[in-house]
């Protein structure tokens, strides 16, 4: 298996982007990614997306993006997986060049969710739609079922939980490409209103229209083009039930623990090792669960460990520096991808005023539905 | 909403048949194919308990649009004592009255309609005992 290097980077703003269109994001990004690594050519080109077609009406996107960003005859692989077909479309580029099949490869998220009226329906098509959606459980619903599970079981708090919120505006107030760029208190978060008991508005990532790219070469070509390069060590995928009342227990995510074990081991990383993290906090309870699925805490004690300050910049292990889902957005297809440049951009020291000190190892963990699906990668300083 | 569908489904939602793996006892519900725990392909039908308690629950404000109406409404996780547990709506209740461990029985209810004069989506929601 090749190794395999990070050489450019390119996202959108994330924003509700009314003047443009899903192929317009699309092609912003991907432009910046390809002017970014200065690549000459694009052998092989996937994109994440979670629905175009419930979103805008438009399927068949790999090779409508691809037409559209000038790459003529360009194999072309759109990739689902819900929220996390970014991440899995990275997976599926990683491979490609680490096989020796392709030597340079674009890989891509994006999602167009404002062209919709009714985007709680489409985004719930990512739950069971026959046994949970059909009943009325929407992504916010399942996520409270979670959320109050871990209450029960672990005695964690409203409060802990709209700490994640208050961390993540934080960052984001610092990130000139996020959606909210303003920081919030506790207070506001807590008496926003009600979307499902217990997570209030504040505490659910927000609908977002935005596109974001890398370009992948094998790390022996990508060190002759950049004095800079991030090679990505680890890359794990797991899947679980799709319907969360199927899970012997609701208040883990095996998923992702699954995933982090099998990109910790592909690395031959541990938790300790870890400098930086994005983690997929599509709702704040979703935070808390996957920090002490990666390892960073023990089970149940994730409302202490973020509340005491060590997922800040700064402290133990910073999370979600780029403002996370919550902050920074979160266009469904393309946020796996955003979190991965976010680490590439911390392990570069191009993080500005979110860098973390020293950073040489990130991790980024994208997720589906309610845990269904996850992808971990861990991405190193290539020395 | 697709009337195919919902017709597929009507012996889970209509009446609570599931199935019981010969190979391994696990009773899943709704049916499938093959037994997710021992990989079994044969069953013999199962009706389900219609009583059960409460895993988890959230009131909803923001709902669907099929819902929009009928906000705010309680979701929740029950489980049977059989091991199979659904998500549904708890029914005809204050949402102070509703905790986890309350026990809670099916009632068949509508789930959706298609507008004002199309088909009916039929299915259980629970009350409290």
């Amino acid at each position: 298996m090749r190794e395999v290097g990070i050489i450019g980077a390119g996202l959108t703003r994330f924003k509700e982007h009314w003047d443009s269109s899903l192929r317009d994001l699309f092609v912003e990004a991907a432009l910046k990614a390809i002017d970014d690594a200065e690549a000459p050519e694009i052998d092989s080109m996937y994109v994440g997306c979670m629905s175009s077609g419930l979103f805008v009406e438009q399927e068949h996107i790999g090779p409508l993006l691809a037409d559209y960003l000038g790459l003529k005859n360009v194999p072309t692989v759109r990739v689902e997986s819900a929220c996390a077909s970014g991440a899995l479309a990275l997976r599926l580029g990683f491979m490609e060049i680490a096989s020796g099949m392709s030597d340079i490869v674009l890989v891509s998220g994006v999602e167009k969710m404002t062209d919709c009226d009714d985007p709680t329906s489409v985004l719930a098509a990512a739950a069971d739609i026959e046994n949970e959606a059909f009943f009325g459980a929407t992504f916010p619903a399942l996520y409270a079922l979670i959320a109050r599970a871990h209450m029960d079981r672990y005695g964690t708090t409203r409060e802990q939980l709209a700490a994640v919120s208050v961390k993540n505006h934080k960052n984001g107030a610092k990130n000139p490409d996020a959606q909210f760029q303003r920081e919030v208190s506790l207070e506001t978060v807590l008496n926003s209103f009600m979307v499902a008991d217990p997570l209030t508005l504040l505490q659910c990532s927000p609908i977002t229209d935005g596109a974001a790219a890398l370009i992948l070469v094998p790390l022996d070509m990508a060190k002759k083009m950049k004095d800079r390069v991030v090679k990505i060590t680890g890359s794990g995928v797991a899947s679980d039930t799709i319907a969360l009342h199927s899970r012997k227990d609701i208040t883990s995510l095996e998923a992702v623990r699954l995933a982090g074990e099998r990109a910790y081991k592909m690395a031959g990383r541990k938790p300790e090792d870890i400098d930086v993290c994005e983690v997929h906090d599509c709702f704040s309870i979703a935070e808390l669960i996957v920090v002490e699925e990666l390892g960073f805490v023990e089970k149940g004690n994730s409302g202490r460990f973020i509340e005491e300050g060590n997922t800040e910049i700064g402290g133990r292990i910073p999370v979600n520096t780029s403002g996370g889902l919550k902050a920074k957005g979160h266009p469904v297809g393309a946020s796996g991808i955003a979190q991965v440049i976010e680490i590439y951009k911390q392990l570069i020291g191009n993080a500005e005023e979110r860098q973390v000190k020293d950073a040489r190892i990130g991790m980024a963990q994208n997720m589906g539905g309610t845990g269904a699906s996850s992808v971990v990668h861990i991405m190193e300083v290539a020395e | 909403m697709s009337t195919q569908k919902i017709w597929r489904e009507r012996i889970g939602r209509y009446r609570l048949i599931g199935q019981k793996c010969k190979g391994c006892g696990k009773v899943l519900f709704p049916k499938r194919l093959i037994c997710p725990e021992c990989g079994g392909r044969d069953f013999d039908e199962e009706q389900m308990p219609d009583v059960g308690k409460i895993v988890t629950y959230t009131t909803v404000y923001v709902g669907p649009k099929f819902l929009e109406l009928d906000t705010p409404y309680i979701i929740a996780v029950i489980e049977f004592n059989n091991g199979v547990s659904v998500t549904t709506q708890v029914v005809d209740v204050d949402p102070k009255e509703v905790s986890t461990g309350k026990e809670v029985k099916l009632v068949y209810r509508k789930l959706q309609a298609e507008g004002k004069t199309g088909v009916i989506a039929y299915g259980y929601k629970a009350q409290l005992v």
